[in-house]
């Protein structure tokens, strides 16, 4: 919210920043939070204030940069807001930046069930994972697929998303409520028991909604394109409520004041919207576009139920199935972790662009 | 609330009587679409066996039935799956969120070296695509014994939680005045109490609303019950109930539809718990 300058977070923090003059941190860090960078850095800048015996009292030492004045008493931290991370850093640490590296060795070696039950020492095969992969026609064909479908589910869901929240905004109470309990029961339907209701709904000998439309029929499970429609549908069933939801609360979160300002001065509705609403509202879209564009991409519940594990002949495999069919139903583990990293980079590369948005918007991290 | 009276005057002034009527009928009507699903589940599961297989699906029943649930609970484990699946659940939503709150209190409230650095690192935690991890996080549960466990579905689901409900909490912790803060220290409160008797209970909607989103990866998981969980099926989980009775070819859709409605019920009850301070709380969390 603040958005007033604050003394120790102005400058970019690169690592020349200031370094003598903030001791406290880094160095008292070192034995909560493990394996950061900052310990070793830390420990060379300040003037050996790692032994004193009363780290609070010399942290809150009053004129110091980003630690006195006007700074809320708690952030005269020292040593406590790595005290506060060490948990959230050694879970993080240990089980998910740990298996990365890891999923990255893997993807550089040989690694079959051999290698697994202990009978031949892994071999390091460079990039060789990475040439039968990409040197693979279905993978290609599969990151197309993945790519496309992701993308879809995030238009669909983001439009219908944003649709309703505007809905709700113009309706009265009762509709609102029963379409917000309705988004909120699909919202809160598991992924394997929305993709088995789907595949009843649309099944083509007890489902209704053929005989709704006199499909006859019809399988919608058979063909390549009505397969991933059917499961983009579901996708968009359950993930639509969390851009509603989010939107809506943002829309109601814009202070009274300024759409009446806005209105009493004669702006139109389209005006208000484009010119005030919309504005406000970016950091919410640019959140909830990111965030669907996350689960979107790494769709894997229901792409396994609702095509019985990628359809008729892989032809609705998306990258998350694909590299779980490697590496756990044909034991290529190296293989399977190549795709992994590839879906790594992909997303890694989404997420600077975030970041450069929020950079641009000059928001404050 | 002031601006939710402002919202609804500006729609009710904006929108022309006729238009508004409109917007109310196509609102109630497309809840009842996103709802049916809900309810032709809950139906299927109440149809006797012979209804559900008919050609000619009927939105009702005539004669309601339990045998589809006695089926389902006459599975041999399944109390046990679902007890599993409440523990993982509600393990991974109370220490993702201490952990997370901490952790969101230590980036917003203190000014320290590498805290953008690690703002950054926890966005691009978020991205991690969980399912890629699976291969590695197979051989680290088996090295560290924890196949066939419960924590092998626990530990990797609050990791994951983690950056997300760090990133959402900040807003929340950021909300509180730093006014309020000060005038704590001066009538003698210690950080910790702050930290636990203050702050907690002002940061609390936030962390309903970033529970929801733990609950929910927890509770769905699919991948890592079916990948870590192998000999051991008395440590598995719901979803692998349900698949139970799910065979591709001849899928027994009572037995799936009973079990899908029982499945999805305590996190309905969850959701509609927690359903006010869920809006209230993405606000918040978007705000800042």
């Amino acid at each position: 919210m603040t958005n007033r300058p604050l003394p120790g977070s102005a400058p970019p923090p690169g690592p020349s920043a200031e370094p003598p003059s903030r001791e406290g941190g880094p160095d008292r860090a070192r034995p909560g939070a493990t394996a950061l960078p900052a310990a070793r850095r830390g420990a060379g800048s300040g003037p050996a204030k790692g032994a004193s015996p009363a780290p609070v009292r010399t942290a809150a030492r009053p004129g110091r940069r980003g630690g006195g004045g006007r700074k809320s008493p708690l952030a005269r931290g020292g040593w406590t807001p790595w005290l506060y991370l060490a948990p959230a850093l050694v879970v993080i640490g240990g089980l998910l930046v740990y298996p990365v590296y890891q999923l990255g060795l893997i993807s550089f070696l040989e690694y079959t069930q051999a290698q697994v039950s202990g009978g031949e020492p892994a071999t390091f095969q460079g990039f060789g994972n990475y040439a039968t992969l990409f040197g693979d026609a279905q993978f290609w064909q599969v990151l197309l697929a993945t790519v496309l479908f992701a993308g879809a589910c995030v238009v669909s869901t983001l439009g219908v998303g944003c649709a309703l929240a505007v809905l709700l905004t113009r309706v009265r109470a009762v509709p609102r409520l029963a379409l917000m309990l309705a988004a909120l029961g699909a919202w809160a339907t598991p992924a394997v028991t929305g993709s088995t209701v789907w595949l009843l709904l649309f099944d083509p000998d007890f489902g209704p909604v053929n005989r709704i439309l006199g499909l006859g029929d019809h399988s919608w499970t058979y063909g390549r394109y009505s397969a991933f429609a059917l499961v983009l549908l579901e996708v968009v069933w359950c993930s639509f409520p969390f851009v509603m939801v989010t939107v809506y609360a943002g829309i109601r979160a814009v202070p009274a004041e300024v759409l009446e300002a806005a209105s009493l001065d004669g702006a139109s509705q389209w005006r208000i919207w484009r010119s005030v609403l919309a504005p406000m509202l970016r950091p919410i879209l640019v959140v909830v576009t990111i965030q669907s564009v996350i689960w979107d991409f790494k769709v894997f519940t229901q792409i396994y139920v609702m095509t019985g594990g990628g359809g008729i002949a892989g032809q609705n495999l998306v990258l998350n199935v694909y590299a779980y069919q490697k590496a756990f139903a044909s034991s290529q583990y190296s293989l399977g972790s190549a795709i992994g990293v590839v879906m790594l980079l992909i997303l890694l590369a989404v997420t600077l662009v975030y970041l450069r948005l929020i950079r641009r918007q000059g928001e404050e991290l | 609330m002031k601006t939710q009276g402002f919202v609804r005057d500006f729609a009710r002034r904006s929108v022309q009587r006729p238009w508004r009527l409109a917007a109310e009928a196509s609102a109630l009507l497309i809840a009842a679409v996103v709802a049916f699903p809900l309810y032709w589940m809950a139906l299927s599961a109440f149809k006797p066996a012979g209804e559900i297989e008919s050609t000619e699906p009927r939105p009702w029943t005539l004669d309601p039935t339990l045998d589809s649930f006695r089926r389902v609970f006459g599975q041999q484990e399944f109390g046990r799956y679902f007890l599993n699946s409440l523990i993982v659940a509600v393990t991974v939503v109370a220490v993702s969120a201490l952990i997370a709150f901490l952790a969101a209190t230590a980036v917003t409230r203190f000014r320290f070296r590498f805290r953008t650095t690690l703002l950054i690192m926890f966005l691009i935690a978020q991205m991690v695509p969980v399912e890629a991890l699976t291969i590695p996080l197979f051989f680290q549960m088996r090295d560290f014994g924890q196949l066939n466990t419960l924590g092998a579905l626990i530990l990797p689901h609050i990791a994951f939680s983690l950056p997300f409900a760090i990133w959402m909490l900040r807003g929340f912790v950021k909300a509180v005045p730093e006014a309020l803060e000060e005038a704590a220290y001066i009538d003698g409160a210690s950080r910790t109490r702050f930290l636990w008797q203050i702050l907690f209970p002002l940061v609390f909607p936030g962390l309903v609303a970033t529970s929801v989103f733990s609950f929910i990866s927890a509770w769905n998981d699919f991948l890592f019950a079916k990948s870590f969980i192998i000999s051991d099926t008395s440590q598995s989980t719901l979803p692998m109930a349900l698949l139970v009775f799910y065979k591709p070819d001849d899928p027994d859709w009572g037995g799936v539809m009973a079990a899908s409605t029982v499945m999805t019920i305590p996190v309905l009850i969850f959701f509609v718990l927690v359903q006010r301070r869920l809006v209230s709380g993405l606000g918040g969390a978007v705000k800042d």
